[in-house]
């Protein structure tokens, strides 16, 4: 061999653990997979096509076999036929593709939620039992995971190549992905969209557990706060309780049930209620005024971090009355019992929509 | 080349003591030129500059690249290279290297006229494109900047300490070159025609710059504005990319590829215009299809306007946003094949040679076509989640924009040099020249292709251990591009003294620019020449032949 002995050994240990795809560690990635598979064909097919048209063009015309050229106006049939035959393929992969895209991007309803905040420059995951890990991510297997992102600072990637799937962590907007792991391991996790000085540093993993294990995990590293109740604390220590109390006569809606609902606008326009609207109204309210209140409540930018702003959410999505303080552990305040539902009265006023 | 020596315009064989190198002297005359080739020759000369520029840079992205650890350079100084030579290559190379040097020159000798229709704009581009550069080199050799050539929000905004507003400048004044010359184009085309070419027997060349003036005048001002945008936001705040000040950063992902991906139009549609001109000259046939591969490029030059979110699919934009543009880019690949299956049946009954400008055409077809089939998989939404911001990006449109529009730009080179100059370059050594570039140019990427599959990130300084072996093959395949790219700059520069004598149409090729002499005069045709025959008509060539009715000047 001419090859130098280095580049000799590389060659060797890179055939030894031969790989062009990274392991199929997911549900989806089998079928992105069959997806490139088929992709690849077509692509060496047409290459190959090409490369043998040029070639044997090449060889039967050149000057010395074939002096003279025939001069040739085209063909409308063979113009015709590469004009539809890879107008059809793509098509093909068109809506394979597009398939395979709503897939990804839509998670089942029984997904478990895991909230990541994207920084310069790490990756920080929030567990709904309170649990914090940076850089790294456990997740049980077989179990879909719905993983809510949003950027601290500037666009962040976050991207599995292992379970073939990615998200952009956007600065102003939550985003989702899921997958479910069929593949106990460790896995990377990658930031892949430039972020700035340590980009590639930014690099995490992801420990696909079983269920037992997970549990394992779970106590071990509990913060012994969930989100739910961490934003609890964080409702009352911004005071969010002196208006949003539920009470008839107070003056913010009732956040009870809230979650999901849809609510009219002071514009008069209906709106979905969930994670993005929540956060947008903690921190830009007077563009999301409910019928029915007066425009007084301040703005919370600047005031709650990202993961503040996902325990709030956490907490109002859990939210079934605005006194659950009852039903929560760990929580000392003490108040009168009152009936589990909002009083029918208030209810339109306060622009929750009816069942 | 033995045919060529034999040709009969060789036996007395010597340059023309007028021509429009020789017109004026003095370094007033080439830089108050108001002729179009002295022009395109600056361009040539300050291309060719940023070009070595951006490759020195690449160079040492790929050193750094060759071990896992940051190493050679810190992680700010690795993005700072890895920015200035997207820049410079993208703004200060790609777009402008064909239609400000080929299509300079060769436009409106194409089209019978004596210059484009605004020379002093055409002046004006050149210098606008000079400060541009300067600003640009200055933005680098002052601190640099880090966030990479699409400057992403709020990244660019808020984020980072370097010379994002010098940069973004330099782009903006950059771009108005660009627009300049895409306009000057139109108006040539439209207006400046000689009697008797009509639209259909207008070179394929023509109708590329035509389609790329389009993208160039349509295109660049979104990205001018959305630059100001930048600065503005970076100055005075205005917040409208800024999420806490209501604005959206997704916006500025929209407003920058609806100019960036046209962009990639406007760098790859005049290298297939000269892709139809040699691959038709060197096997004596008229293009096969011709209005069909004059159409597909207007075809490209409008689809190309509707696919810019495609870049976007990860990004946030709606499940259905993705589906039309996802739709759309499948739709703008198809002009792409037609352009591809007729080029390689013009070769069908032709008469082939394989001198240099087509085995350089050659390498372009192979090497697009690997480009333009890698896009699908990038188009097809599903598949785009797992690949984008991978490597396979990185691959694909180095396919694209090296292996295709450089490609093209060296065919083209090497086809008009002898128009340009008047002299021929080595044959054999560029014959050399034109294999090593294609074997180290895949060398270098093909490589990346299998890294993004395994989902090596872009951008990375530093990566997992896994992915070396792969990087080392790129690493070594860069070094044998590299000398690929330095051969011609060697023996180019060699000829201008020592080359053969070319004489005026030493491809024996159609095309007003070969009817008369190279190089040619200032004014190009003494008197307006009348088009009667039809576009690549290699049977009327050889009538001309017999009859001995020869040249212009």
């Amino acid at each position: 061999m001419g090859l130098s002995p280095v580049l000799w050994q590389f060659l060797v240990k890179w055939m030894t653990n031969f790989a062009i795809i990274p392991p199929e560690a997911s549900r989806i990635a089998p079928q992105v997979d069959a997806l490139l598979v088929f992709m690849t064909l077509v692509s060496l097919v047409g290459l190959v096509l090409v490369g043998l048209l040029v070639t044997a063009f090449s060889i039967l015309y050149r000057r010395e076999k074939h002096p003279v050229a025939v001069q040739i106006e085209g063909s409308t049939l063979l113009e015709a036929t590469w004009t539809i035959i890879p107008l059809g393929l793509f098509l093909v992969m068109f809506v394979w593709g597009s398939v395979l895209y709503f897939r990804i991007y839509t998670p089942p309803p029984n997904a478990m939620n895991i909230y990541v905040v994207g920084k310069q420059w790490m990756w920080k995951a929030e567990h709904p039992g309170g649990q914090h890990e940076i850089n790294s991510l456990h997740v049980p297997i077989n179990q879909p995971i719905q993983i809510t992102l949003i950027s601290q600072d500037v666009f962040h990637s976050f991207s599995i190549p292992a379970f073939r799937v990615k998200r952009e962590a956007i600065p102003g907007r939550y985003t989702t992905v899921w997958f479910e792991a069929t593949q106990v391991g460790t896995y990377h996790l990658f930031c892949t969209q430039y972020c700035g000085t340590n980009h590639s540093a930014m690099i995490g993993e992801v420990d696909v557990l079983t269920p037992e294990d997970y549990k394992k995990w779970l106590a071990d590293s509990t913060s012994g706060v969930s989100l739910a109740q961490n934003g609890e604390r964080l409702f009352a220590s911004l005071s969010c309780n002196a208006c949003h109390n539920g009470q008839p006569d107070s003056r913010g809606p009732s956040l009870a049930n809230v979650y999901g609902s849809k609510l009219t606008l002071s514009t008069g326009q209906p709106v979905l209620v969930d994670e993005a609207y929540l956060r947008q109204a903690i921190l830009n309210p007077s563009a999301h005024i409910t019928q029915g209140y007066a425009p007084i409540m301040p703005t919370y930018q600047g005031q709650v971090s990202e993961e503040g702003l996902i325990s709030l959410v956490e907490y109002i999505k859990n939210l079934s009355t605005n006194y659950r303080v009852q039903q929560t552990l760990n929580t000392t305040a003490l108040l009168p019992e009152q009936p589990d539902k909002v009083p029918a009265k208030g209810a339109s006023a306060q622009g929750v929509a009816k069942p | 080349m033995s045919t060529i020596v034999s040709l009969p315009d060789q036996a007395t064989a010597r340059i023309p003591k007028r021509n429009y190198l020789t017109n004026e002297n003095g370094l007033l005359s080439w830089l108050l030129t108001g002729d179009h080739k002295r022009i395109a020759v600056l361009y040539l000369i300050s291309i060719t500059f940023f070009f070595f520029i951006g490759g020195a840079l690449a160079g040492m992205i790929r050193l750094e690249l060759l071990t896992p650890q940051s190493d050679l350079m810190a992680s700010d100084t690795y993005n700072k290279v890895f920015t200035m030579h997207g820049v410079i290559m993208v703004f200060l190379f790609l777009v402008p290297s064909v239609p400000a040097t080929l299509g300079n020159f060769l436009i409106p000798i194409m089209i019978g006229a004596k210059d484009l229709a605004f020379p002093k704009i055409n002046l004006l581009s050149w210098y606008l494109y000079l400060v541009g550069g300067g600003m640009t080199l200055t933005a680098m050799i002052t601190g640099g900047v880090d966030t990479g050539w699409t400057f992403t929000t709020p990244m660019s905004t808020h984020f980072s300490n370097t010379n994002v507003i010098t940069t973004g400048l330099a782009i903006f004044v950059a771009g108005f070159s660009s627009i300049f010359t895409g306009l000057n184009f139109i108006v040539t085309i439209h207006r400046m025609r000689a009697p008797g070419m009509t639209w259909f027997k207008l070179p394929l060349f023509c109708w590329a710059h035509y389609a790329a003036s389009i993208l160039m005048v349509l295109g660049t001002p979104v990205l001018a504005i959305t630059l100001v945008l930048v600065v503005l936001e970076r100055t005075i705040g205005i917040g409208v990319f800024d999420p806490t000040k209501g604005g959206d950063p997704i916006l500025f992902q929209h407003l920058f590829w609806f100019y960036s991906h046209p962009a990639v139009y406007i760098m790859i549609l005049p290298g297939m215009g000269v892709i139809s001109e040699v691959i038709s000259t060197f096997s004596r046939k008229r293009v096969f299809g011709y209005t069909a591969v004059a159409f597909s490029s207007v075809a490209i030059a409008v689809f190309g306007f509707f696919v810019w979110a495609h870049h976007m699919f990860i990004m946030g934009v709606s499940n259905y946003a993705v589906l039309v543009f996802s739709l759309l880019t499948m739709l703008v690949a198809v002009p792409s094949a037609i352009k591809i299956f007729n080029w390689a049946f013009t070769l069908y009954k032709g008469s082939i040679t394989f001198e240099t400008p087509m085995l350089y055409a050659f390498g372009f077809m192979g090497l697009f076509t690997i480009g333009g089939l890698t896009g699908v998989f990038l188009g097809s939404s599903g598949t785009d989640i797992h690949l984008t911001e991978t490597y396979f990006i990185v691959a694909h449109f180095h396919f694209v924009m090296v292996g295709g529009m450089l490609m093209a730009f060296l065919s083209g080179v090497h086809f008009w040099w002898p128009k340009m100059t008047g002299r021929m370059y080595p044959e054999k050594i560029s014959q050399l020249a034109a294999v090593v570039t294609f074997i180290g140019f895949n060398f270098t990427f093909f490589p990346q292709f299998l890294l993004g599959m395994l989902g090596m990130p872009r951008r990375y300084a530093a990566y997992p251990h896994e992915f070396q072996v792969l990087n080392v093959f790129s690493t070594a395949g860069a070094s044998i591009l590299g000398v690929g790219y330095l051969l011609p700059m060697i023996y180019l520069i060699w000829s201008l003294k020592y080359g053969e004598v070319a004489g005026n149409n030493p491809w024996q090729a159609t095309g007003l620019e070969w009817q008369i002499q190279s190089p040619p005069l200032t004014e190009n045709f003494t008197t307006i020449p009348i088009v009667t025959q039809d576009v690549y008509d290699y049977e009327w060539l050889e009538r001309q032949k017999e009859h001995e009715v020869t040249h212009v000047g």
